[in-house]
């Protein structure tokens, strides 16, 4: 266990992006999300919760897959270059770090996605303890401790005050803490375990830190898939992106093509299950209702996701689609609608 | 409330409507949301509280091709919005049953969490039965209390009035919450010089997600299908993908609704990047205002509007270079 003093800490970023790129929570125009660290950067590490997650870090919204210019007759295509520089996410809280778990899953299992498989090779994930979860958070019920990140995060840090303590997991998190080690100094976990306590404390007094995924998971397709609790869950929704462009586990994206006057710019950007032309193909659409592609959200996180991934739910309880849906709807509801029929 | 829900049964089992179209009490105080309520036993659920700022007009579009007519509570501002549909000819008169509500200003939640006020479990004070002065709130570090009106809604604070611009009947007292001019931010915009109006508002649009929930949630915004999801048209729709469609998108949109806007304030209210959507709303209201006389779209359903009727003496194009 390390330490660093707060007031030192532009020092450490200054540091890491000598010879890195360093994303972390920032704030702008009134709103704190992850982006690229600069000098007169506004740092916010005391927001709980970025806006959209971490996400985009490793799964950015858009980027480009390839580039097609014409010249004459001829045509030259030109792929995007993978990500080749080392890079630290600095700032992930537990959920969000579990919410990259969740895209490891899919995107470095066969067949391998290159961009994204780059980006993990290349990134170091820095972890930020949740000294204060708030109402909306239930990453406890999916077996997460905000209060100890751990999972695929290469360093674990607490916020102590004035201090930040750090620890090193993994041999990444080894590597960038022997780089930064002129400004740390040693420190004993005392301190953390009493912060621990005093998180684990609240987290058991969160209103949502009780729910039960009782009736949830791969085998229950058919018994979910055909309720008609669905029919009036999904009233309200107003078929915006809001939750699943916050969500740190959505995945779905889709490729279009821009036209750049002389060329093609194929791009991947986010789709939402709840747009109209989600999964549209040649012959139409096989979700032709808002009631389908809104029961398509949440199908995917409790049932289909854990059926192909020995059980593992796709939702992480970070509780960002619970903060911002515009209609009040969220997860959370739908879980206690399935559990108040159930009874 | 009890109020409410005891008409709406009546209405319910005597005939009159075949739904209701209300707020259905959340799994916390603070999160009730918008639905429909077919018989009399559902509206235990019903709840009419501070949190219920949703507007229900534009869920009439959809309620307008239901058979029978559809109960419907709407809060002053929200009437207007319905009248603005019904100029259209997006909402159906006959189908609905307009219940006015009183409204003493609506909440948001983040105004509360603003204030430091975390770990909550309860709020108190947000029924609407009283004067709405204090809200006492239960949270996991004890109890806390906020002015009621440190909590509202952006929009309430420049709230249009409590009249209600249409009903069939009324049920509840309003109260009036304006405290702030409605066109100081508009203003405040129109002061900076052109460096800094680019800066404010690139930093504003450079935040957006592209969720759509301003265009989903807008009651002017309410075309079968928006160009923009339509695949044959050259845009992202889900992405910025270049800093053109990020910094237009909003501003092509403030120009459709303009003449048509209600200044409801949904838009701002969905925001989940917190943009002031509603001042581009708000600098075109405040134009037509200037450029033809007061105008508010949605008092009435009839009656020519400014942008869309033709007289001499109209400003010409020539207005913009004229006055800077």
């Amino acid at each position: 266990m390390y330490k660093i003093a707060k007031e030192n800490l532009s020092a450490l970023f200054r540091k890491i992006s000598e010879t890195m790129g360093l994303y972390l929570p920032i704030s702008s125009a009134g709103q704190t999300n992850f982006g690229a660290w600069a000098e007169d950067a506004d740092v916010d590490l005391t927001t709980l919760k970025t806006v959209k997650s971490a996400k985009d870090t490793f799964f950015p919204q858009s980027e480009n897959l390839y580039t097609c210019t014409t010249e004459d007759k001829k045509i030259t295509v030109t792929p995007e270059k993978l990500q080749e520089e080392d890079f630290v996410v600095f700032g992930m809280k537990g959920c969000d770090v579990q919410g990259i778990e969740v895209l490891d899953r899919v995107f470095l299992s066969e067949p391998v996605d290159s961009f994204y498989a780059a980006r993990r090779n290349h990134g170091t994930i820095v972890a930020l303890a949740c000294n204060e979860p708030e109402n909306s958070c239930f990453c406890n019920v999916f077996g997460i401790d905000c209060a100890d990140p751990k999972g695929i995060a290469d360093v674990a840090t607490w916020d102590m005050g004035d201090f930040l303590y750090w620890n090193p997991i993994t041999e990444k998190g080894e590597k960038l803490t022997a780089y930064l080690s002129d400004l740390f100094e040693g420190a004993d976990d005392t301190a953390v375990d009493e912060l621990k306590n005093s998180i684990h404390n609240i987290v058991d007094k969160l209103p949502y830190s009780d729910l039960s995924l009782e009736g949830w998971g791969g085998d229950a397709l058919d018994e979910k898939f055909n309720s008609p609790i669905w029919e009036e869950l999904y009233k309200p929704c107003l078929a915006c992106g809001t939750c699943t462009f916050v969500c740190p586990t959505c995945q779905c994206y889709d490729i279009k093509d821009y036209n750049t006057g002389n060329g093609v710019q194929r791009y991947r950007c986010w789709d939402s299950c709840m747009y109209s032309d989600f999964t549209m193909m040649a012959h139409g659409n096989n979700r032709t209702s808002q009631m389908q592609r809104y029961r398509q959200r949440f199908m995917h996180k409790l049932v289909y996701y854990p059926a192909n991934n020995d059980g593992v739910f796709s939702c992480v309880g970070c509780g960002r689609c619970v903060d911002k849906c515009p209609s009040s709807l969220n997860i959370v509801k739908v879980i206690k609608a399935f559990s108040k029929e159930a009874k | 409330m009890q109020e409410l829900i005891t008409r709406a049964k009546e209405l319910l089992e005597n005939g009159t409507v075949s739904r209701v179209l209300g707020w259905k009490v959340g799994d916390m105080p603070y999160n009730p949301e918008p639905a429909f309520f077919d018989s009399a036993d559902t509206l235990d659920n019903f709840v009419y509280n501070g949190f219920c700022g949703a507007n229900l007009s534009k869920y009439m579009i959809e309620a307008s091709t239901l058979e029978g007519k559809t109960l419907v509570f709407l809060k002053p501002c929200d009437t207007y919005s319905f009248n603005q549909l019904l100029h259209e000819h997006r909402v159906d008169r006959d189908k609905a049953y307009i219940i006015g509500v009183g409204c003493k200003g609506k909440l948001d939640i983040d105004m509360i969490k603003a204030q430091g006020i975390k770990g909550i479990k309860d709020i108190k004070g947000a029924e609407m039965s009283d004067a709405c002065d204090t809200l006492t709130i239960d949270t996991i570090y004890g109890e806390k209390s906020c002015a009621y009106s440190k909590a509202m809604l952006a929009r309430c604070h420049v709230c249009k009035g409590k009249e209600h611009k249409i009903y069939d009947e009324l049920i509840g007292e309003s109260k009036d919450t304006q405290d702030q001019e409605r066109f100081a931010g508009v203003e405040y915009i129109e002061s900076m010089t052109p460096e800094e109006k680019f800066e404010f508002f690139r930093n504003e649009l450079s935040k957006c997600i592209r969720c759509n929930a301003c265009r989903n949630v807008c009651p002017a915004c309410s075309c079968r299908k928006c160009v923009f999801d339509s695949n044959k048209f050259d845009s992202a729709q889900k992405a910025n993908v270049d800093s053109f469609e990020e910094k237009m998108f909003h501003i092509i949109r403030a120009f459709h609704v303009a003449g048509r806007c209600t200044d409801c304030g949904e838009c701002s209210r969905v925001c989940p990047q917190g943009i002031p959507l509603h001042l581009f709303n708000r600098k075109f209201i405040k134009d037509i205002n200037e450029f033809y006389g007061d105008f508010s779209a949605g008092e009435t359903a009839d009656g020519d509007r400014p942008l869309t009727s033709f007289t001499f003496e109209d400003v010409e194009p020539s207005i913009v270079s004229e006055r800077g």
